[in-house]
């Protein structure tokens, strides 16, 4: 699969073994800036090891990430990734817990409280800056970790099933949310959803891992207009989607 | 309502417990069930303390000395170990059981030995304190160490965190719990330990008070002593829950606003 030279974030022939176990083989991805990409796949595809890849906690076998075109393999520090666990620190107020990441590369405490704190209105946590994680709610924590993910990258979050804790309701409400705020400050989105609905709603291009050891063997494009119709969800074009990741994922 | 109800009968069932114990020690010697020189009534134990009170707060002031500069070296040591034993696996492989064998040892038994290579003077006293306060701390930091979520190690490890930092931001303050924990046990353990140390020789402090009433069969002031040590441990272990108060504001429960 081609990819462009200009991403934002470029991953090129990943492959990945644990012993004998292959569990990556010639994985490449990349995003545009702006673009918000699903990696749907059946559990155990390596989709977390892939995400670990990414963020350079792990070194793979072969191949290379970029970002913003320089090489990042296998260094962590660039890009963070946010899990399903929000992981806020509860010893921490939640400002503290979204500034982390700046404090970490040496921002000193004063600036990166501010520079945080500057962020807090527009994702919707005015007011819970000097509060402590466990006196949010889960939409809540979710948003502030979001924040600490996105000041952590640079513009790019990756995010391994961050809504799938949610219940339906917040999950809606926070996905109208997710699409505004990242068109708002120019975020590049790539996650993990085991969701096909999700997937769909959400996502510019669906691209689907699978198989053992896992590989990249469709790219669908969604080629729906943003801002999305709320009746898109219920519409023939839809459902015309899933049919194709359906077929994809051979269920 | 009923919950503010509860609240008030859980603070007062433990003080009503003392108080039956407290009358029925008023009444084996009211009603001489016990001989007078044998057991003081709680009355003259009290009229002892009031007296006594300059002379006990004196050598309280030795006890104390030595109880917090052992404590203090007690837990510098055991924060310096419990942190290169996380550190470094083989040095938890080979440590930990020794740490336990060495709790395993009476202190009792190894405070004459301290007497005879360190003299009189405070240090076997502070000595002794800095062994029985080391392990208890040392094992709470470990477990507490050990206790920090690996998701967020690894989350701090993507935002480009060293071993410094990760140690720094989450292995301390997620085993800050743990290590309040140990530091209350030791901190009445460190009382104590002065105590039995003062017992073997000395020239002030209340364990040598102690030994000195004990001579004189001086019973109700043997007792004013051991109420002296028991308010010492119990203001002490208030003071560490205060120090936890203040260090682990996220503890704290949130004032209902609403």
């Amino acid at each position: 699969m081609p990819t462009s030279p200009d991403a934002v974030l470029r991953a090129e022939h990943i492959s990945k073994s644990f012993g004998d176990h292959k569990v990556l083989e010639d994985v490449s991805i990349s995003l545009q800036k702006g673009e918000l990409v699903c990696l749907l796949g059946i559990s155990g595809a390596g989709k977390t090891t892939l995400f670990n890849i990414l963020s350079g906690l792990m070194q793979p076998d072969s191949g290379h990430v970029y970002v913003n075109g320089a090489e990042t393999t296998g260094q962590p520090g660039k890009i963070s990734y946010m899990l399903q666990k929000d992981l806020l620190l509860p010893f921490r107020t939640v400002l503290d817990n979204v500034a982390l990441p700046l404090m970490l590369r040496g921002v000193p405490k004063k600036e990166a409280r501010e520079q945080a704190a500057s962020h807090f209105a527009r994702f919707g946590l005015a007011g819970t800056e000097k509060k402590y994680p466990d006196k949010l709610s889960g939409g809540m924590r979710q948003r502030a970790a979001l924040l600490r993910t996105y000041l952590a990258s640079d513009g790019i979050a990756l995010l391994d099933e961050p809504f799938s804790a949610l219940d339906t309701i917040t999950k809606g409400a926070i996905h109208e949310w997710y699409l505004d705020i990242m068109r708002d400050i120019e975020l590049t989105t790539l996650f993990i959803t085991h969701d096909v609905d999700e997937a769909v709603k959400l996502s510019d291009r669906v691209c689907i891992l699978g198989g053992s050891p896992g590989t990249i063997f469709a790219q669908i494009p969604i080629e729906e207009l943003r801002p999305r119709a709320h009746d898109f969800m219920l519409g023939e074009a839809f459902l015309g989607y899933k049919r194709k990741i359906f077929e994809a994922l051979q269920l | 309502m009923t919950k503010k109800l509860q609240n008030i009968t859980n603070k007062l069932s433990p003080i009503a417990a003392l108080l039956v114990v407290v009358a029925l020690w008023a009444a084996a010697t009211g009603f001489e069930w016990v001989p007078a020189f044998m057991l003081p009534s709680p009355r003259a134990v009290l009229d002892a303390f009031v007296s006594d009170f300059p002379l006990l707060l004196q050598h309280a002031g030795v006890t104390l000395c030595e109880a917090f500069a052992g404590l203090t070296i007690g837990v510098l040591l055991a924060f310096v170990l419990a942190a290169l034993m996380n550190r470094f696996a083989f040095l938890y492989k080979a440590l930990y059981p020794v740490l336990v064998i060495t709790q395993t040892i009476p202190t009792i038994a190894i405070a004459p030995l301290l007497v005879l290579w360190m003299g009189f003077g405070m240090a076997p006293k502070i000595t002794l304190v800095v062994i029985t306060t080391f392990f208890p701390i040392a094992v709470s930091l470990l477990d507490g160490f050990r206790s920090a979520d690996a998701d967020a190690v690894n989350l701090l490890r993507s935002m480009g965190a060293g071993r410094l930092k990760i140690f720094r931001h989450v292995l301390m303050p997620s085993a800050l719990g743990s290590f309040f924990a140990g530091l209350k046990v030791s901190a009445s353990y460190a009382v104590v330990g002065a105590v039995i140390s003062e017992w073997l020789g000395g020239f002030e402090g209340l364990g040598v008070y102690m030994t000195r009433v004990q001579k004189a069969y001086a019973f109700d002031k043997m007792f004013s002593v051991i109420l002296f040590i028991t308010l010492i441990s119990l203001v002490l272990m208030w003071g560490v829950t205060l120090l936890r108060y203040l260090v682990m504001p996220w503890e704290r429960k949130e004032k209902e606003s609403k």
